[in-house]
């Protein structure tokens, strides 16, 4: 009995630390690792920098191509990607404001429609691009596309029924909703409650606030998720391989129905089916420079953003 | 005012129905070039028309005549029975018209030493049965296939003409197009690969022999055009019914002197004997 | 200076805007089963028309079949041929090995690289990483597909002398590189979440920070490093563009890591603009795309499970 406290004196608890050193292994174990990824990120750009820079000029960006993509720019597939990415956000950034504005002021964290939504966001951000692709084939240009084309136009030759610059444009928007929806909510996270009680107070419906109060007070942070979804929708590739977009066109998208050519697209097909690799190999670099540098700016434009809300809203 | 500019917006995009004078065309890799060499030159002197070009391999093109998504299929294969039957079923004439010829030219590395493969040699190869390039009188090697991908009419052609049917060895790497192959086969001294004759200055060409006691003949315009190299082929445009319009003012711009001019110039031999 | 006043509004609007703003946040859910619907739609000829199963039944695609009476059994993918062949146990592993080698390679460069960011590293070094591997996230798979095609194959190839020039290990690695960022961030944020007052604790008794991360940080981290490396693996399973330029696509059946390989996804890719709608081909190329889907949906369910389970365990919270 009274050896307990010599027991516990003379064994004492198990986390007491042994003096090793600094730990010096571990650290640069670690520390080479962030410097092979450095090292990596360093060589792509290099890589691309060095081959394109080349042929980044006016004439490039302003430039249709010629003589069979040997010659001439790629300002088509900059036009077709705007066009695009222009028409993802105004259909897909409206549903994802919705979606987290109901999931923040209308429904309780553990409720069981906002567990299944969040799994729904969740599962719909691990989708494969090109699952998006099928979908757009078979449900936007097979199902929607062919139903507006026999039932509403009655016509035989397909008008919506084919690929075309919307219905890529939706598919994307579906690919980049879980993206907008949680830049979305972290916007409203981050507006203070005494805004909303204010507002309360002053006796305006939840509508009203929200219409008011949270989405203005929100529209950084949805611009950020707006940006962050340019950004990925600008890169992707696989959804919009059958749903619209072209290797050469002579003309450029003017109608929703019309195709399109696009940067990243444009760059697998002249990476993979060109007609000669080795004299289209600068065109090819230029464009991945382009595509590299459009992504790189939208991203860094969100950040800018992100941190600037971040800092308005102390000095509030 | 914000309402009114929206709808305003909205009408702009709506679509114009089919632009005056557009004419799809989409198939055959192995020919895109050629199509839109033949495109632009034929834009330049029909300003109201536009054509628009699509590769994707003769079957994509295919598919896309009998799903109706293309006015012009360009092809370098024949349809197979099971695509005419197809075609009917949906309603579509098929109708041909041959625009160029073109041979299946055996790309090899500049360093490979082979002058010469016989036609039961190169099935041979592709069908696994002949895997070092020692068997074919050259170094201790692995022969490393380059091939492509079963969309392509070359696919097709080759496997029908060359295999007679076989399937293709199953480590053959099927390349999305023939400058892949091209690209390939110039950066692997162990590569072999085939496309059209119209592509290459990074690679060397095989020869190719009937049998052991033929001639080599070398895939040139010459040898194609009068068919002394044993593996022409005939490109071909497939429409669905006869040409009308400005498809038919296309097409036959193509067959004429003007147009067989840019398919020389485009490295394959135009269907008019000279 | 006017109050903020607001107008009363009538309850049928206030009611309708709320309905408005539910039905779009049903968005993502009805997405995710019109998806599921519509690719498997596509599919079901499979198991239902009987013209389609001479040509590609359930059966016929999962096991060897005798394609020719004096051959032994096999699988092959040959889906352009006299007698078209859709085994798709090549697909299968040629997205496996892909996904495997990209996570030996991504994962512990990316938990490295976040311990090191989270533990070790000073302020300044913090803001160089963070960047980097924003960057890196920035980069979309085609560019990454484009470097591993002309730029990486090159390399692997002299270095160390493979016989095949794009192979699954290229491939791979590009793959990696995508999903760097991925597990990354996960691992970071997890192991920035631990409280404080463990870390504190064992620097009182005396640890140096290795010990303080390797005891404490670690294992209270472990369960969402564990969800960033499972997010990882389901990216990498899906990933189509850079496994499409960089891989090869030789639908072969080879245990060896640099072959060449034919994924899943890279196959819907480069096979779907050929088909004619509603051939048995088509409905095939649908089949893998619904078996692509449950796959990628049931690894995010597991870990989220798994994320539960490991959160109990270590940190012993509920949520």
């Amino acid at each position: 009995m009274t050896d307990f406290v010599t027991t516990a004196a003379l064994n004492p608890p198990v986390l007491v630390f042994q003096p090793k050193g600094r730990g010096l292994i571990p650290r640069s174990l670690t520390l080479t690792a962030v410097i092979i990824i450095i090292a990596m990120l360093a060589v792509i750009l290099l890589n691309v920098l060095h081959g394109g820079l080349g042929t980044i000029s006016w004439e490039f960006l302003s430039k249709p191509p010629e003589h069979g993509m040997e010659a001439g720019g790629i300002f088509p597939a900059i036009f077709g990607t705007v066009f695009l990415v222009i028409l993802m956000v105004i259909t897909g950034v409206p549903v994802g404001v919705l979606t987290a504005v109901y999931l923040h002021e209308y429904t309780s964290p553990t409720s069981r429609t906002t567990r299944l939504i969040r799994t729904a966001i969740n599962n719909l951000a691990g989708v494969p691009s090109i699952v998006f692709g099928l979908f757009g084939l078979g449900f936007f240009i097979g199902f929607i596309g062919h139903g507006i084309d026999t039932t509403l136009l009655g016509v035989e030759k397909p008008v919506w029924g084919q690929p075309a610059i919307i219905w890529a444009a939706l598919t994307l928007a579906l690919l980049t909703l879980p993206v907008v929806i949680v830049s979305t909510e972290e916007a409203l996270r981050a507006i203070p409650r005494e805004l909303k009680d204010a507002s309360y107070a002053l006796g305006a419906t939840k509508l009203q606030t929200i219409i008011r109060i949270i989405i203005p007070q929100a529209l950084p942070g949805i611009f950020t998720g707006a940006i962050l979804a340019i950004s990925r929708g600008a890169g992707e590739v696989a959804p919009i391989m059958f749903t619209g977009a072209a290797y050469y066109l002579p003309y450029l998208p003017k109608a929703l129905n019309d195709q399109f050519m696009e940067l990243g697209y444009h760059v697998y097909v002249m990476s993979t089916q060109s007609p000669d690799i080795e004299k289209t190999k600068p065109i090819l670099y230029g464009t991945v420079l382009v595509l590299l540098v459009l992504t790189f700016l939208l991203n860094f434009v969100a950040i800018m953003i992100r941190s600037k809300i971040r800092s308005r809203r102390i000095s509030v | 005012m914000l309402r009114l500019f929206s709808l305003i917006s909205v009408l702009l995009f709506l679509p114009q129905g089919a632009m005056a004078g557009q004419i799809t065309v989409k198939g055959s890799d192995t020919m895109v070039r050629l199509c839109q060499r033949l495109a632009e030159e034929y834009m330049k002197s029909h300003k109201q028309t536009v054509i628009q070009v699509s590769g994707g391999g003769s079957s994509s093109g295919i598919a896309a005549l009998i799903n109706g998504a293309t006015r012009v299929c360009a092809s370098s294969r024949l349809l197979t029975d099971a695509e005419t039957r197809t075609a009917a079923t949906k309603g579509v004439k098929v109708h041909q018209v041959v625009v160029a010829l073109d041979g299946i030219a055996i790309y090899l590395h500049k360093s490979n030493p082979i002058a010469d493969l016989t036609l039961g040699q190169l099935r041979d190869i592709y069908t696994d049965r002949i895997t070092n390039w020692k068997e074919l009188g050259g170094p201790d090697r692995p022969i490393i296939l380059y091939g492509r991908e079963n969309n392509s009419g070359t696919y097709t052609y080759f496997q029908k003409q060359i295999l007679g049917g076989e399937d293709y060895a199953e480590r053959c790497e099927p390349l999305p197009g023939t400058a892949a192959v091209v690209h390939a086969v110039a950066h692997d001294v162990n590569g072999i690969g085939y496309g059209g004759i119209a592509w290459a200055t990074t690679i060397r060409y095989a020869g190719i022999k009937v049998n052991d006691s033929a001639q080599t003949v070398l895939p040139n315009a010459a040898n194609v055009s009068d068919r002394s190299y044993p593996i022409s082929r005939e490109l071909h445009f497939f429409l669905n019914g006869e040409p009308t319009g400005e498809t038919k003012e296309f097409i036959d711009w193509v067959l004429s002197p003007a147009g067989e001019k840019v398919v020389v110039e485009s490295g394959y031999v135009p269907v008019r004997a000279k | 200076m006017t109050p903020y006043q607001f107008k009363p509004k009538s309850r049928w609007r206030e009611f309708l805007g709320e309905k408005f703003i539910a039905v779009n946040a049903f968005a993502a859910l009805i997405a995710i089963l019109l998806i599921f619907i519509f690719i498997f739609k596509e599919a079901t000829p499979i198991f239902t028309n009987g013209e389609v199963q001479k040509e590609a039944s359930l059966n016929k695609m999962t096991f060897k079949q005798q394609f020719q009476p004096d051959k032994p059994a096999k699988w092959s993918w040959q889906p352009n041929s006299d007698l078209p062949k859709y085994s798709l146990w090549p697909l299968f592993l040629g997205t496996i090995k892909a996904a495997i080698i990209a996570m030996l390679f991504a994962a512990p460069l990316a938990i490295g690289a976040a311990i090191y960011s989270a533990e070790f590293a000073s302020r300044r070094m913090r803001e160089i990483i963070k960047p980097v591997i924003e960057l890196l996230a920035g980069i979309p798979s085609v560019v990454l597909g484009f470097f591993a095609l002309i730029v990486l194959a090159t390399f692997l190839q002299d270095v160390f002398g493979l016989t095949y020039r794009l192979n699954i290990l290229n491939a791979g690695i590009a793959l990696g590189l995508a999903i760097i960022p991925i597990i990354f961030t996960v691992a970071e944020d997890a192991m920035n979440s631990v409280p404080t007052s463990l870390r504190d604790a064992a620097r009182a008794l005396g640890a140096n920070p290795w010990q303080v991360s390797f005891t404490m940080v670690l294992p209270a981290a472990l369960p969402g490093i564990a969800a960033g490396v499972v997010l990882g693996f389901g990216r990498a399973i899906g990933e189509t563009m850079i496994v499409l330029m960089a891989s090869g696509n030789a639908a072969i059946v080879s245990a060896s890591f640099i072959d060449s390989a034919r994924t899943l996804s890279a196959t819907i890719a480069a096979e779907l603009a050929e088909v004619v709608f509603g051939s048995a081909h088509y409905n095939v190329l649908f089949f893998i795309g619904t078996v692509l889907f449950l796959f990628t949906f049931v690894i995010n369910l597991g870990g989220e499970l798994v994320l539960q389970r490991l959160k109990i365990r270590f940190q012993g919270k509920l949520t």
